[in-house]
């Protein structure tokens, strides 16, 4: 085993591994290292050619491809470190890494170790689609690759099942590249994807939006043939008489995302159910000390700019990190499905982020701490789709009175 | 007098803004969170113009494609013209971040450049 030492590690080279070893070292860490298994930097981004990614953080909207230079740019300015085709294996307690590439077997000592693995996309067998299993069903994300990295076009009549952002962008997408997009097919009675999207997307190319549907039934004997929708009720059970088949060789599925932990559960992380990501304190680092998250990994995003935001903060108190002591719990109220967050170990102001259950207005936040009331904020109106952010002063009385903080709406 | 609702595309947040409009003439447009949100809603319901993006070929390249986009939004009507040239379009490597790849496309006096670098 080859040995080295660094004083940031930083597992995944997306953008938000990218952001945080940038921060690390403009936070002062003496060195860094970007450990990724693909030949590239930036993850996803380069195969993420619509623009839209920045306008947030810079106020200028870029391309998945040029936001991805603009930070490795600034690697290469801090001077960072970067190991590519490089498979993480485990890390430890001691905050050792073990990895292996082309050069060899290598143990990685660090000082601290920031989890960036980003996430995958939810396929067919994760809801569990009736049918045949023909070729022809893909993923929203690898239909992208096909399309915009390889130059392949998955196939010529497509239907979509699940609104989220890719999907929107995935419709729109084979649309300019000459395929017939029969429609996008969304369980719930909203899209899941971002409002912009739905009107560049969907509605700039007349692309029809099945809201309350779902698919019932896969055909096809070798390549897909149809698809069987049909309209659900209030319980999500399907309405037999409202089922239509759909003629299509090709079903992309965007059906969200799951981050990806195998790492850290190797590893002994404490995980949120709901997130899928590590507990983490309002440092962003997690059950053991020393290990931080943020990006796709900690929790799915809905924009670069915020996740961007996340990943310099880990960054930057992954450089300076004591160990820690109990601290409060931050809890769910009413209507509210999570937030990050999962811990508060010291004072100061804490930016939450937090998503809502479902499409509400005029809804009223509120911050309490064992029942008193600590912050309180209007928005005009919130949904799923769009993470919340609220910036709330914890005080030491609050962090001395041990008493768990809650966040709920009441609308 | 009309009253059309757009929703705004500059940001994630997708503000609904009404704009109200006698003839070609804005009398008022309100429901925007900021600035851009003004200026977005004007041109949607003057002159509709989106950011195309896409890929062009590339011959000897690590990359069969290099991603592209319009330097600026084009005309909404023209984008499938814009796509014809774009795909009988075939560049060399390498190719440069920031490279004119096709200059005033589809007579739009706006240009098609790289969006990343292709060794």
């Amino acid at each position: 085993m080859i040995e080295h030492s660094v004083d940031v590690a930083v597992i995944g080279g997306g953008p938000a591994g990218l952001a945080a070893a940038v921060s690390a070292r403009e936070n002062g860490a003496k060195d860094a290292l970007i450990l990724d298994r693909n030949s590239w930097l930036g993850g996803i981004l380069p195969q993420c050619i619509h623009d839209g990614f920045g306008v947030e953080e810079t106020g200028i909207s870029m391309t998945g491809p040029e936001y991805a230079n603009m930070y490795t740019n600034a690697v290469k300015k801090q001077a960072i470190d970067v190991w590519n085709e490089t498979m993480v294996l485990e890390f430890n307690k001691k905050l050792e890494i073990t990895a292996v590439n082309k050069k060899g077997l290598h143990k990685i000592k660090t000082k601290s170790i920031i989890l960036a693995m980003g996430c995958r996309e939810k396929t067919r067998w994760n809801v569990l689609i009736p049918g045949d299993r023909p070729s022809g069903i893909f993923t929203a994300g690898v239909a992208q690759a096909f399309i915009n990295l390889y130059n392949i076009l998955p196939g010529k009549n497509v239907v979509i099942l699940g609104s989220g952002d890719v999907g929107l962008i995935m419709a729109r997408r084979l649309k300019l590249e000459g395929a017939n997009v029969l429609g996008v097919v969304e369980i719930l009675p909203y899209a899941s994807g971002l409002p912009r999207n739905v009107v560049q997307c969907l509605d700039d190319y007349d692309i029809p939006m099945f809201l309350n549907h779902t698919i019932t039934c896969i055909k096809g004997r070798g390549r897909l043939e149809s698809v069987t929708i049909a309209q659900v009720g209030k319980n999500m059970n399907i309405l037999p008489e409202t089922k239509q088949e759909i003629k299509c060789d090709t079903l992309l599925l965007s059906l969200g995302l799951i981050p990806e932990n195998e790492l850290s559960k190797g590893a002994g992380i404490e995980l949120d159910n709901i997130t899928g990501g590590p507990v983490v304190d309002q440092d962003y680092m997690t059950s053991i000390s020393g290990v931080f998250a943020c990006g796709n990994c900690l929790q799915v995003y809905d924009t670069v700019d915020a996740l961007a935001v996340g990943a310099k903060h880990a960054g930057k108190y992954a450089v300076t990190w004591k160990s820690k002591n109990d601290g409060l719990k931050v809890k769910s109220g009413k209507d509210v499905r999570y937030v990050v967050p999962q811990k508060i170990t010291k004072k100061g102001t804490t930016r939450f982020t937090l998503r809502v259950e479902k499409p509400m207005q005029n809804v009223t936040f509120y911050v309490k701490s064992g029942g008193d009331e600590i912050f309180k904020k209007k928005l005009r109106w919130v949904n799923p789709a769009n993470m919340v952010e609220i910036n709330v002063d914890i005080s030491d009385k609050m962090i001395n009175s041990k008493k768990d903080l809650e966040v709920s709406i009441d609308g | 007098m009309v009253e059309k609702e757009i929703t705004c595309i500059v940001c994630p947040i997708g503000c609904k803004i009404f704009v109200r409009m006698d003839g070609t003439n804005i009398k008022k447009i309100d429901g925007y969170k900021c600035k851009r949100g003004i200026g977005y809603a004007r041109s949607e319901v003057l002159d509709p113009r989106r950011v195309l993006t896409s890929s062009v070929l590339v011959s000897n390249g690590e990359w069969p494609l290099v991603s592209v986009k319009t330097s600026k939004p084009i005309p909404k009507n023209k984008i499938f013209d814009v796509l014809k040239i774009i795909r009988n379009t075939k560049v060399k490597a390498p190719v440069k971040i920031g490279q004119v790849i096709i200059k005033n496309v589809a007579e739009t006096k706006i240009d098609i450049i790289a969006t990343k670098s292709v060794k």
